[in-house]
């Protein structure tokens, strides 16, 4: 089984703050990683990391065996690597139709065709269909985003990342903002994502957790302390004195 | 060595009016992240109010520098009342239609009321003519734009580090919403440095008007001079401001002197070069 | 679930044809309006020839700060450009065929759409707008100075375009170059509605409302900008053309900071973000500063600012924008 994805000994500090002590993990088509870890324990700059919107001071990332560790965010996005957002980032004017067939097309390289619409274009409107359709978001494909609610706004969120049919995946608490009883639908699109793709998940619920993930990585205080099943976690030590402890330990990564 | 002693005391005092003009501009835009293209009108207000009271009315000088900074501060408190408060983050662009309208507004009305002409502020008899310094003359009311800056750079200083109004009006500069969480009440510091802003605006408009004269487009054609010296200096930094009016006023005045033909052309290309290489100002902070 | 569902929704995707029929409705709008203008205002026809040129300024300006969100005091620059290449290939070169000298305009245009593209985006927010400023201003000098080609001061004069398709020359009362515009005005709204309707325009919109996705997305914001930046150049550069070809002068207040100003006026009046507002925008302020000015040129000024601040405070949407949002509210109460 090999690597899609490398995170090679990733290291970064602010000023005196080491944020990011050698961090490495390694993803295979079709994992469902589960990334964890307390406030503060660096998961979000871990992704800006990876996304290349920080840039670490040293250690590499590789996708496919190619080292991106120079790649510009944009350029990682078109080496397969998508990342979700925290909370929403969508165009609150346009349709739930013209997000997904933008992201089709962008994948395409079509995105700077000055003539055309996607109206027009039978393979992008049939992908977009399916996808809509996939997760439940059919009926409000022409409907402004910023009229839509929160949680169907995240569901479009993880459209736009398989529209962008990447190879590995960053959910960044995909389902933060949503009620809990409506987290279903969350885990139900989550189901649908395409089988030999590789998804990190960084997320706090922990019942999402360990019905999604195979296997849980534990990040705290800037270091990987877990890395196996999800069965496992909760009786690692370490996690949790991570977690029961992480008043006492935690803080000075915060 | 003459030519370069008067392009250098030119420069400073120059370089000083822009920054008792733009100070106020630079913190309001820091604190209240208004992008504010009418803060020369507010100047030129000034301009106008001091030529009126000491030209038409025969007023002393000093009496019409505080009468142009009070009425000017009188003016612009309804305007905040009832627009600027609007515009408080809103986007770019309306605060940008809101305050160029503001601008064309004043202009019109300075027009109408005063006429095309350049107003002239008489310089009292101290201030005329020169001043000895022992190895060099300079006017003295040169002499005194510098000394009008130096006096306002401190106790700006003196103001936002030493009072516990500079404490509140760091703070909210900082974070708005924490230091009215922890009892600021961030409307007075908001107005009071509002007014302050344009009370130093129409202060450096009567003491500059000697550099940039008081006439209708005042307002418009110095209007890129302002917003440059807080897009360089970085919004809410005095010191920044302080650099950027030094530098901006060397470079203009200098380009006056050498190349007089060619001095505009050269302002507008540094200001691109110096925008261009600090997009975040001099000392602003990455946001 | 079945196939026949999946596809049902997209059914209702069938009249998004629609947008070509409305096209036509544009167009045949635009030709009755001007065949209106030509019979009621015969007297006018220089005017209105000036608003034409004006509407493919703020159409340009549209396309950059309407669709893609980027605030510039300095657009004048890229029509300056076209009228004073325009001018120039005609009196110094001696390129006097009216289509040459549009095409001509176009290119300067798209050049100094390029030039101050890049220059303008460098920065953001205050740094943006200063360097608009900062570039109008800098295009300003250089087209006085460099009088030896653009006359200064004096402006450029002495443009004798030849007959249109060497058929119909440019008469003392302005029919032809009337036609003329309206011509050119057609062709770039079709264009325009073609642009704006394509990928790249969705691209741009997205841009506008969340740069930050439009990048997570592979994109490159800048470069898409600058692309845009170049397009309206040249429709800019189209609007300066046949600016020169019907005034047959060229003067510097064509790159001036306040014809860049009016110009984003006119936008925000009519609605940025749409064709349509751009057009209405430019009618609207044109007439009235035509009135208002030959009433009393001296209150010009204060009341184009009042109109604008009343434009910010009752009808951020400008009043094409406003209309459309009270139309579909009136259909949607009558549902």
């Amino acid at each position: 089984m090999s690597a899609i994805f490398e995170v090679e000994r990733l290291k970064k500090s602010f000023g005196g703050l080491d944020v990011t002590k050698d961090v490495s993990l390694s993803m295979a088509k079709g994992d469902r990683i589960a990334l964890i870890g307390p406030n503060g324990a660096g998961k979000t700059t871990f992704v800006n990391l990876v996304t290349g919107h920080l840039q670490p001071n040293s250690g590499r990332v590789l996708m496919d065996g190619e080292d991106i560790s120079k790649f510009n965010p944009m350029r990682r996005v078109k080496a397969g690597l998508v990342r979700s957002f925290q909370v929403t980032r969508l165009f609150s004017e346009m349709t739930p139709e013209e997000h997904v067939a933008l992201a089709i097309l962008q994948r395409e390289g079509k995105s700077g065709r000055l003539a055309g619409n996607f109206h027009a274009m039978p393979q992008v409107m049939r992908e977009m269909g399916s996808i809509l359709e996939t997760l439940n978001l059919g009926t409000l494909a022409t409907v402004p985003v910023g009229e839509i609610a929160y949680g169907q706004q995240r569901l479009l969120e993880i459209a736009l990342a398989m529209a962008l049919r990447p190879k590995v995946l960053l959910l960044d608490e995909p389902a933060a903002g949503v009620p809990h009883s409506d987290t279903f639908l969350i885990e139900n699109a989550l189901a649908q994502l395409p089988d030999d793709l590789a998804v990190l998940m960084i997320e706090h619920d922990m019942d999402l957790v360990f019905r999604f993930a195979k296997r849980v990585v534990v990040l705290a205080a800037g270091e990987i302390i877990f890395d196996g099943s999800p069965r496992a976690v909760t009786d690692d030590a370490r996690v949790r004195e991570a977690y029961l402890g992480s008043y006492a330990h935690a803080s000075s990564a915060a | 060595m003459q030519v370069f002693f008067s392009i250098g005391v030119d420069a400073l005092a120059y370089g000083m009016v822009l920054f008792i003009i733009s100070i106020g501009l630079s913190v309001t835009m820091g604190l209240m992240r208004v992008v504010n293209l009418a803060h020369g009108a507010f100047a030129m207000i000034g301009g106008y109010i001091a030529s009126y009271a000491a030209r038409d009315l025969g007023l002393p000088y000093g009496f019409a520098i505080i009468l142009a900074v009070i009425g000017t501060i009188i003016i612009a408190i309804p305007l905040e009342r009832f627009l600027y408060r609007r515009i408080y983050g809103a986007p770019e662009l309306t605060q940008v239609l809101m305050t160029i309208g503001i601008t064309f507004c004043v202009i019109g009305l300075a027009n109408y009321v005063f006429g095309p002409t350049l107003k002239t502020i008489p310089l009292p008899a101290e201030l005329q003519g020169p001043v000895n310094l022992g190895f060099r003359t300079i006017a003295a009311h040169k002499l005194f734009a510098i000394g009008c800056g130096v006096v306002v750079a401190l106790g700006l200083w003196f103001l936002i580090e030493r009072t516990s109004f500079g404490v509140k009006l760091r703070a909210s500069v900082d974070n708005t919403a924490m230091a009215a969480s922890l009892g600021v009440r961030t409307r007075i510091v908001y107005a009071a440095s509002f007014a302050l802003a344009v009370g130093l605006a129409a202060f450096g408009g009567v003491i500059g008007a000697e550099l940039l004269p008081v006439e209708p487009y005042y307002a418009l054609r110095y209007m890129v001079t302002f917003l440059v010296v807080v897009s360089v200096g970085g919004a809410g930094s005095i010191p920044g401001a302080l650099i950027a009016c030094l530098l901006l006023g060397a470079i203009d005045t200098t380009g006056r002197y050498l190349v007089p033909e060619y001095g505009e052309f050269f302002f507008y290309l540094a200001v691109i070069a110096i925008v261009w290489v600090f997009p975040r100002g001099l000392l602003g902070r990455a946001k | 679930m079945s196939a026949t569902e999946i596809s049902a929704p997209f059914e209702q995707a069938k009249p998004m044809r629609r947008p070509w029929q409305r096209d036509l409705a544009g167009v045949l709008i635009i030709g009755v309006a001007a065949v209106a203008g030509y019979f009621l205002f015969p007297d006018n026809l220089a005017l209105l020839t000036r608003i034409i040129a004006i509407m493919l300024l703020v159409l340009s300006l549209d396309l950059v700060t309407g669709y893609c969100g980027v605030a510039t005091l300095g657009h004048a620059a890229l029509f300056g450009a076209g009228a004073y290449a325009a001018g120039i290939a005609a009196v110094t070169f001696g390129i006097t065929e009216p289509l040459s000298m549009v095409a001509i305009g176009a290119i300067a245009g798209a050049v100094a759409g390029l030039v101050s593209g890049v220059v303008i985006l460098r920065g953001h927010g205050l740094a943006q707008l200063v360097l608009s400023i900062a570039v109008i201003h800098l295009f300003h000098e250089a087209a006085n100075k460099a009088s030896t080609y653009t006359g200064g001061s004096d402006g450029l004069s002495g443009i004798a375009p030849d007959p249109v398709f060497g058929l119909f020359a440019f008469d003392l009362w302005g029919r032809t170059a009337y036609v003329f515009g309206i011509g050119l005005l057609i062709l770039v709204f079709v264009l325009l509605r073609i642009l704006v309707r394509s990928p790249f325009g969705t691209l741009c919109r997205g841009i506008r409302q969340d740069p930050i996705r439009v990048s997570a997305m592979g994109a490159s914001v800048k470069a898409s900008l600058i692309k845009m930046y170049v397009i309206s150049g040249a429709v800019a550069g189209v609007g300066g053309a046949l600016n020169a070809v019907s005034t047959q002068v060229v003067g510097l207040d064509s790159l001036s900071f306040t014809n860049s100003a009016e110009a984003l006026v006119m936008l925000v009046l009519g609605g940025a973000g749409s064709l349509y507002g751009a057009l209405v925008g430019t009618i609207v302020f044109m007439w009235f500063e035509h009135v208002v000015s030959a009433a009393n040129p001296f209150h010009w000024l204060t009341i184009v600012g009042a109109l604008l601040i009343a434009v910010v405070l009752f009808a951020p949407k400008g009043l094409y924008g406003t209309a459309v949002t009270l139309m579909k509210r009136f259909i949607g109460s009558r549902q």
